[in-house]
């Protein structure tokens, strides 16, 4: 059995709420907010084609770079910082264990 | 003001909204599309257009952008009116039991039933996030969107964003414009390579400005926009006269209006009866992406057979003595409106 793996979703400076879920199922980190509550959109079902599962990392373990799909997308969006990704290109692996994330504002 | 009378009055252009023109037209029934997208075609349109799609019955694969196409040549007979770039916001009802359908910017569409096929909703504008951009909008100097170019003609611009739509209007602008400046984030531009390509060459022939690395952070202006700051990824800050500011980073769907319409609604969708998709509200019908019954399925195909029941009860309630009997369009053919 694997274990479950803890991300921590910042809700405002300081506050950080833990949110887990398992690593044999090929979820996306978006699938995991998503089911966790969290009130995103992913209009296009996981597909980079829609930006609205769009996330900041803001600490812990280092991911995989994003594919060119991916960064084309995050560069269309008005809002882009460093820890900028797409939570539906992001698979839940033991890797992320750790990984401290805020929601980015679909529309500011 | 702009004054439309029609049947039925559709609330959105995507694949369940044009189905529907194509089912009422079997029935005689004239319909007004409207959309606040200036282009028809909904969630095919503005986020897949080259995806292709598996499951609609008779095409092995089509693209989602050739299905619009499609849809709008199934139509033509009908010679459906349209509104588009126009979100619609509210309804009242006339004492004959008539409709009229409202617009943002002050459409009026008398009508005798209305079918909402608003999917996800009407996809707005995503803005940056800038101190008081909201005060230059409505004219006053920032435009999310390109309406009629003209407007633009001989003025100073400064366009944001690297994706498509941002590369395409630079090109197209640079012609009609006084000054164009394209700021982006990064340093590449990922929309299709050859606008880039254009915009490269464009900056070179000293028909456009170039600003990489950098974001507009300000606004300022007096009642009307004069000027904005561009913020470089270093920190430097530089100030530039403008007439216009057009943010282009995409669009986004939101339920908007509609949510508050008094309709029974549950978790954001419309609730309706599967005998005709009728709302809570005699003469609204709800059909595709934004309602919602036991079993809903948001494909398009299912969006499809709702517009087809749909008119049905939009027939009977705006006829409620006339008999309808089906007919084949293999018997008749398709008729004209
Ligand atoms: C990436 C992706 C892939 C998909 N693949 C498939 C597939 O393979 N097969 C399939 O069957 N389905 C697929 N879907 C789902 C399919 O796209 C939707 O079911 C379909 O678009 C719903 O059509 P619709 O006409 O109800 O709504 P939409 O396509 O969402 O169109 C609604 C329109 O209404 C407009 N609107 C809303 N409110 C207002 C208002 N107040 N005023 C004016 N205009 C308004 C919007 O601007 C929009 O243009 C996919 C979806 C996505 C995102
Ligand atoms: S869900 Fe659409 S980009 Fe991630």
């Amino acid at each position: 059995m694997t274990e479950d793996v803890r991300v921590y979703v910042e809700e405002a400076p300081g506050q950080r709420t833990e949110v887990s879920g398992p690593t044999d199922m090929g979820l996306s980190l978006m699938e995991l907010l998503k089911a966790s509550g969290y009130d995103i959109q992913a209009t296009c079902g996981g597909m980079a084609l829609c930006g609205t599962c769009h996330i900041e990392v803001l600490a812990g373990p280092a991911l995989d770079e994003p594919s060119d799909d991916e960064l084309a997308m995050l560069e269309s969006l008005p809002v882009m910082s460093q820890g900028s990704r797409l939570s539906c290109q992001i698979r839940l692996t033991e890797r992320l264990d750790g990984l401290v994330l805020r929601l980015m504002p679909q529309n500011t | 003001m702009n004054s439309i009378s029609t049947d039925i009055c559709i609330i959105g252009a995507g694949p369940v909204g044009l189905f529907a023109v194509f089912e009422a037209g079997l029935l005689k029934l004239r319909c007004h599309v409207v959309d606040a997208l200036p282009q028809v075609g909904g969630q095919l349109s503005e986020i897949y257009p080259k995806k292709p799609i598996y499951d609609i019955p008779g095409f092995p694969d089509i693209l989602a952008g050739d299905l619009v196409n499609n849809l709008m040549r199934q139509i033509e007979p009908f010679h459906p009116t349209f509104t588009l770039g126009e979100r619609v916001e509210g309804y009242r009802k006339l004492d004959d039991g008539s409709f009229v359908v409202t617009t943002i910017d002050g459409t009026e569409i008398n009508c005798k039933a209305i079918a909402i096929a608003g999917g996800l909703g009407s996809f707005e504008p995503r803005k940056p996030a800038i101190e008081q951009l909201d005060s230059f909008e409505q004219g006053k100097g920032v435009y999310y969107m390109v309406r009629d170019p003209e407007t633009f003609r001989d003025q100073r611009l400064v366009i944001a964003g690297g994706g498509d739509s941002a590369l395409d209007w630079t090109i197209f602008l640079a012609n009609l414009a006084k000054e164009v400046t394209l700021v982006h984030r990064g340093t590449t531009f990922r929309g299709a390579a050859d606008s880039a390509e254009k915009v490269k060459a464009l900056h070179e022939a000293g028909k456009v400005n170039l600003v990489l690395s950098s974001n507009v952070t300000h606004v300022h202006g007096n009642g009307q926009l004069h000027s904005v700051t561009i913020t470089a990824n270093d920190g430097t800050a530089t100030e530039l006269p403008v007439d216009s500011f057009i943010p282009l980073f995409g669009l986004t769907p939101k339920l908007g209006p509609i949510e508050d319409w008094g309709l029974d609604l549950e978790d954001n969708a419309v609730k309706v009866n599967t005998l005709d998709y009728s709302t809570s509200e005699p003469g609204i019908f709800a059909i595709g992406d934004i309602n919602t019954y036991p079993g809903k399925l948001k494909l398009i195909l299912c969006g499809f057979h709702e517009a087809a029941l749909m008119c049905q009860g939009a027939f009977k309630h705006i006829f409620p003595d006339k008999k309808y009997t089906l007919k084949y369009t293999t018997v008749n053919g398709v008729p004209t409106l």
